[in-house]
């Protein structure tokens, strides 16, 4: 099972990255929420997936859950959906501050 | 007592929340800022005159023990540099009405402010490394609100590229803090520092390593990751490029002293063969980007390169000598970065412009201007008897015992060169011709916050007697992470 969610990972990481190489701004944000999803996916398999028991402190059973993962995600999760939505509002200023919504024209010179 | 290690990050928090709710009363907010600023850098002199006197001091917060909650730990080198930020915050925050139009105040810039100060305070003090994580996404969003305050074309295109490159670095953080769980199951420094010993597989946690190093590398800005820095830092106003070049960059090379001392020190070779080169690289193209152009506010943004090469260059010869010499620089190029930071915004409203060809013979209107600049870029450059000599003395002397002799020569050519880069505003805008139909302005209220930084920078360097048994103890200690760990883990 591991093995499959890493390689789910590694295919995300890799579309993400695509994605994120691309010009367009919305292309861009959709590459770094890919990125988000493949680094969660990751932490949580890191954390080893297994059908345990919920991590309580109950006599008589031994096969916990890890907790720790789970609450490392759901921060990161809470943190990159707050980026993504301020992303979403900056691409659509730029784009509409600069006239264009691709990298490439976005250069611009020096001293401005 | 032991919550005091709290109270740097949790006073502006509180701040930043407070001055939210009225941002259109701006003589209040004005007044309460300055308050709460000064309060809180009272609370962490107390903090640091505490721990420099009784050994650190470490919250378990929620009274969980030490592996198992999120620990804040105020040793002698975190709370240094939290001092250091609030000395640099409240100067900013003097700097700040005289800077930022009525209109930028009112949109919440004293909450960003805070929350970025919250979140700096917090990456140097926690104790957990994906609670730094948290505190990086805290000062980073606060970074985010500032760069774009005001809303100006340029500012958000180079706000774009900064925001992606923090976003991928942050990602990648997550992911190498995943790696780490995986490989010794946890994620308190301490315990990772003590389970890396007995881990079989030592490749793995290279690998970790590597891919730590690039994350903070793109936070501090070190060759070839610094393409995104110079732009982004210089187009917002002056007292936020203050921010973010004195305090942003050093927190990440706050993370890599951290980690580099405590937790990856098994493949010293390896590492820290690679830190010589990158810090090299980073003192020359930091200092050709410099030269290279001619708005002061660049100029002074690309020297930030080079200075975090020489804070990388003492960690790559880990010895006594460097650590100690890196630490002071680090010390030193966030009051002195701060400061001319300040001294370009002044000069930038002072002259109209920013652009060097557009103005020359300041000096006649402001005399006092100019002779602060003369004397900032030699305490940059390292000249003696002020503080960047000393560091830099430290650091060559560390490079010299691990016979490092090609980094020493890059060292002292690059700080020529910083030297020639500062002094080149001053020649080509302060010299000159006096300009008969130029109009001066009063730049009165934004002298005094940069008089005060620089005056802590040069005691920084005449008072080195008195300052540098400190900063000796703190590498002994970094040098040591066995203290650290049982500090942390018994107490």
């Amino acid at each position: 099972m591991e093995f499959i969610i890493s390689i789910l990972a590694g295919v995300l990481f890799a579309t993400a990255i695509y994605n994120l190489l691309q010009k367009q701004f919305l292309r861009l944000v959709i590459g770094s929420v890919l990125l988000s999803h493949g680094a969660h996916l990751f932490l949580l398999t890191m954390g080893e997936l297994k059908r345990g028991n919920p991590p309580i402190l109950t006599e008589g059973v031994s096969d916990y859950a890890d907790p720790l993962p789970q609450a490392l995600i759901l921060t990161s999760i809470v943190i990159s959906f707050g980026i993504t939505s301020l992303l979403l509002v900056l691409a659509y200023r730029t784009a509409e501050e600069n006239n264009t919504d691709n990298m490439e024209q976005l250069r611009g010179n020096e001293n401005e | 007592m032991s919550n005091l290690a709290v109270l740097p990050i949790i006073i502006p928090l509180i701040a930043g929340i407070i001055l939210a709710f009225f941002p259109k009363w701006l003589t209040l907010v004005r007044i309460l800022s300055k308050i709460f600023i000064i309060g809180n850098l009272a609370v962490v002199s107390f903090a640091a005159w505490l721990v420099f006197n009784q050994g650190s001091i470490i919250l378990e917060t929620g009274d969980w023990a030490a592996p198992y909650g999120i620990i804040i730990v105020a040793d002698q080198l975190s709370i240094l540099l939290v001092l250091t930020t609030n000395v640099v915050a409240a100067a900013c925050a003097f700097y700040a009405p005289h800077s930022l139009s009525d209109r930028k105040e009112k949109y919440y810039f004293y909450t960003f402010f805070f929350m970025l100060i919250s979140g700096v305070s917090g990456a140097f003090l926690t104790g957990d490394i994906f609670n730094m994580f948290v505190f990086f996404e805290v000062l980073l969003m606060a970074s985010y609100g500032l760069i774009v305050l005001g809303g100006d074309k340029v500012q958000l295109r180079e706000s774009m590229k900064y925001v992606f490159i923090n976003l991928f670095s942050s990602m990648l953080f997550v992911t190498a803090v995943g790696f780490l769980y995986g490989a010794v199951g946890t994620v308190n420094m301490a315990q990772i520092a003590q389970r890396v010993q007995e881990v079989d597989q030592q490749g793995i946690l290279t690998t970790v390593g590597i891919l730590l190093f690039f994350v903070f590398a793109v936070k501090a800005a070190l060759f070839p990751l610094y393409y995104w820095m110079p732009k982004s830092y210089a187009v917002p106003n002056p007292v936020i490029s203050a921010l973010f070049g004195a305090l942003l960059t050093k927190v990440g090379i706050y993370a890599i002293i951290r980690i580099f001392s405590l937790i990856f020190v098994h493949k010293i070779e390896l590492t820290h063969e690679a830190f010589i080169w990158i810090s090299g690289l980073s003192m020359i193209f930091g200092v050709l980007g410099a030269l290279s152009t001619n708005n002061i506010k660049l100029i002074i943004a690309y020297n930030i390169i080079p200075a975090i090469g020489f804070i990388l260059m003492g960690i790559a010869v880990f010895n006594q000598d460097g650590v100690s010499g890196s630490i002071y620089y680090l010390i030193h190029d966030m009051l002195i970065k701060a400061s001319l930071f300040l001294l370009a915004g002044t000069i930038a409203y002072a002259a109209g412009s920013s652009d060097l060809r557009k103005f020359s013979g300041l000096i006649h209107y402001y005399p006092f201007l100019g002779w602060m600049l003369f004397v900032s870029g030699f305490v940059l450059a390292g000249i003696p008897p002020f503080s960047g000599f000393i560091g830099k003395v430290l650091l060559l002397r560390g490079a010299l015992a691990a016979e490092e002799i090609a980094i020493v020569i890059i060292a002292l050519l690059s700080s020529l060169l910083i030297l020639y880069s500062i002094m080149k505003i001053f020649i080509r805008g302060f010299w000159g011709e006096k300009d008969e139909s130029f109009q001066p302005k009063s730049i009165k209220g934004r002298t005094v916050p940069v008089v005060v930084l620089l005056a802590l920078s040069v005691f920084l360097g005449i008072g080195a007697e008195f300052i540098y048994p400190s900063i000796e103890s703190i590498s002994k200690y970094l040098l040591n992470p066995a203290e650290y760990i049982n500090a942390v883990m018994e107490g």
